[in-house]
């Protein structure tokens, strides 16, 4: 039998690198060259493959063998199961408890063929830090189409796409490029808004780790299309890997000709820096991140403000978006908006990225079409609930969104969908909750959050969630009044109506959505002195 | 580190990133890895340099959260305390290491030899609950585990 010719990924992102990944490159190279096989193999250092539950994770191409949790000591075996006439290790593929028996190519593990893998079409698969490894898959051929376009038609096909912002709003991103575009000045800026704050979302941070040439092919067509010449990579202040990756694209980048003085030839000059944050979850909001890049506390502009497309940086117009925004572009541009236009449902286009963590078995970065249910999502790709315990709720959102009960699981997720109940897509964390997950616990523990959060600059803000969070700490302890669900309502919704920007008035959404679904928990444990599910302290 | 050596090392961040209001986030960043905090002297020369009066600087380096006015532990812990690690346990693992090295959410030890502190997602909720020592990420974390840890930290500043 000749000799098999393999690329070795290996997983270098944040949670697989926490497990050991570098040892495991360098075990790999050295095992490689004793076993006599450095020749015919090719090492990669890849981007984050999405599973960073199982990580540190190793894939053996072309045959997509997927090894889970390995470690050092795990190498030589792997390495023998390069040489002819072997077999895959069997003890570190990926175990499937449903069928009980080990699954070899990842491209068969329910976890991955549920997806849809368009905006992460890249990451796991080509090494970020290489951009040849990004243009054998495709890259910048997006950016050559674009320059041989007007920015009127660019600008056109983004529109037909249906594309849509992750702001809470879900805002048309062709028509925010369109106000950007006939915003008048000469001085333009693009933003790119990384600065992720929600807690348990990580896509902003996988894509950036693993696909970094996406987003700055985005933000030049971007650039090119609304006639701005200087963009900004907000980065958030925790995610330093993402820095690092985006940084060595920048530099790889401008030497290929695709960022700097007349790129490819053209007249179009275009650069990039990164700002990297320091730690404000109010800094998401586009006027706050705005202000973080002038130097200034990160807080959002009084009202009434202009929109960031007319008045932004150094008030020019400014054109803002999300890493996944910009990273769904070359798609987009190469395939055409009818392309993206036909996936998904009727008004939310193309995939949506969620970051599927909590209580549930298969917890990872996954991405799915626009109007895939729950159930699918929670079932099928995360492999349901651990430890045969119950399904209670899914948080999404993150600290603006809200709890959805077993009732919608059969809820087709879209941007209106997840509004119309109560939460909604922004960051994109799912976090799984089981019955022994108290939903006055985590209402609590997301008013702490907001609370702590707060800029401080308007009142219903600064005030009301902290008056929220006393009535929700008292409920947890045992100390819950008859009336206190009432007054959270109340105060939720002057919060709403009242606060200067979108991180106020989504603040009181975690306490809201846990009322409307789950108002039976509030009220055992304000009645009965009893917390069903056994967390708080205050109420066993 | 000693007064000149601060200098030396203050101009040269500075000379890096060049002026500009701009460069106010970028360079406190810099200065903050550097020394491990902000010392008064530091965020006057800053403020020299960019032209930027004292109030101004003290208004942006009090309300990001990665500054610290105060020197902090040669081992920052900063637990996360995101969604998925809450549910999964982060608020015992925060009492556990509370136990174990003996200063609470926020203190600095006597030694400056810990800073422990929570942090709102470290963005590796997949391995949650996880905490980082300095930029070190350990996922999968169980009170058990993070005593361990820190025993055994604490065992190696020992030997």
């Amino acid at each position: 039998m000749p000799e098999k010719k393999c690329t070795i990924l290996v997983c270098q992102g944040t949670g697989c690198i926490s497990g050991g990944a570098e040892q495991i490159l360098n075990s790999l190279e050295t095992e490689l060259v004793r076993q006599n096989l450095s020749g015919a193999m090719q090492i990669k250092h890849a981007g984050c493959h999405g599973f960073c539950q199982r990580g540190p994770l190793v894939v053996i191409e072309p045959e997509g063998i997927f090894y889970t949790k390995v470690t050092p000591n795990d190498i030589p075996d792997i390495v023998h199961s390069l040489q002819p006439d072997t077999v895959p290790v069997e003890r570190l593929l990926y175990y499937d408890t449903t069928i009980n028996r080990p699954i070899k190519s990842f491209r068969d593990i329910p976890f991955y063929y549920k997806q849809q893998r368009l905006v992460l079409r890249n990451c796991g698969v080509i090494n970020p830090e290489n951009i040849d490894d990004a243009l054998a898959a495709g890259g910048y051929q997006a950016l050559r189409k674009a320059l041989a376009m007007k920015p009127t038609e660019i600008i056109e096909e983004i529109k037909k796409s249906g594309l849509r912002g992750l702001g809470g709003a879900g805002f048309p991103t062709g028509r925010k490029w369109e106000a950007a575009f006939q915003a008048p000045g000469k001085d333009k800026y693009i933003i790119c808004n990384g600065d992720e704050g929600d807690p348990g979302a990580f896509q902003d941070r996988s894509v950036l780790e693993g696909d970094p040439h996406s987003v700055l092919e985005g933000m030049i067509i971007a650039g090119f299309a609304i006639g701005a010449r200087h963009g900004y990579a907000y980065v958030r202040n925790e995610y330093p890997f993402a820095v690092h990756r985006l940084g060595i694209a920048i530099k790889q980048a401008r030497k290929r000709g695709f960022l700097g003085k007349n790129i490819l030839g053209s007249k179009f000059s275009f650069d990039v820096e990164i700002f990297q944050g320091a730690g404000a979850f109010v800094c998401g909001e586009s006027t706050a991140l705005v202000l973080s890049i002038e130097g200034k506390r990160g807080m959002p502009r009084p009202l009434p403000r202009p929109r960031t497309t007319e008045v932004g940086l150094w008030d020019k117009p400014t054109l803002l978006n999300n890493v996944k925004t910009y990273a769904n572009i070359p798609l987009i541009i190469n395939h055409g908006s009818q392309w993206f236009a036909s996936r998904g449902s009727e008004k939310s286009k193309g995939t949506a990225i969620f970051s599927l963590t909590g209580k549930v078995v298969n917890s990872g970065l996954i991405e799915v079409t626009m109007g895939t249910r729950l159930r699918e999502i929670i079932y099928d790709i995360g492999g349901g609930i651990p430890d045969g315990r119950a399904f209670k709720a899914v948080q999404t959102g993150g600290p603006s969104g809200g709890c959805l009960p077993p009732e919608l699981l059969n809820m087709p997720v879209d941007f209106d969908s997840l509004t119309a109940a109560g939460s909604m897509m922004g960051s994109g964390g799912m976090v799984v909750m089981d019955q022994d997950t108290c939903m006055v616990d985590i209402a609590r523990y997301f008013l702490d959050f907001t609370q702590r959060e707060s800029c401080g600059q308007c009142i219903p803000c600064r005030i009301g969630t902290k008056q929220m969070f006393d009535i929700l700490d008292n409920i947890t302890q045992g100390r819950g009044k008859p009336e206190d669900i009432d007054t959270l309502l109340e105060l939720g919704n002057s919060i709403k109506d009242a606060s200067l920007c979108a991180l106020g008035q989504s603040a009181p959404n975690p306490v809201l959505s846990t009322i409307r679904y789950f108002r039976d928990e509030y009220e055992a444990h304000i009645y009965e002195g009893h917390c069903p599910a056994g967390v708080c302290h205050g109420c066993l | 580190m000693d007064a000149n050596l601060i200098d030396a090392r203050v101009e040269e961040i500075l000379s890096t990133h060049g002026k500009g209001a701009n460069k106010l986030v970028p360079i406190l960043l810099a200065a903050q890895d550097a020394f491990g905090y902000l010392p008064g002297n530091v965020i006057q020369h800053v403020g020299e340099f960019l032209a930027i009066s004292l109030g101004q600087i003290y208004s942006v380096a009090s309300f990001y959260k990665r500054f610290q006015l105060t020197p902090v532990g040669k081992r920052r812990v900063t637990v996360c305390r995101g969604t998925a690690c809450h549910i999964r346990g982060a608020p015992q693992i925060v009492n556990e290491i509370e136990q174990t090295i003996g200063i609470k959410e926020g203190e600095t030890s006597a030694d400056l030899e810990y800073t422990l502190e929570t942090v709102a997602c470290i963005g590796c909720c997949a391995l949650a609950p996880c905490l980082k020592v300095n930029e070190a990420v350990h996922g999968a974390m169980t009170p058990r585990k993070a005593g361990v840890l820190f025993t055994d930290v604490s065992g190696n500043k020992n030997a």
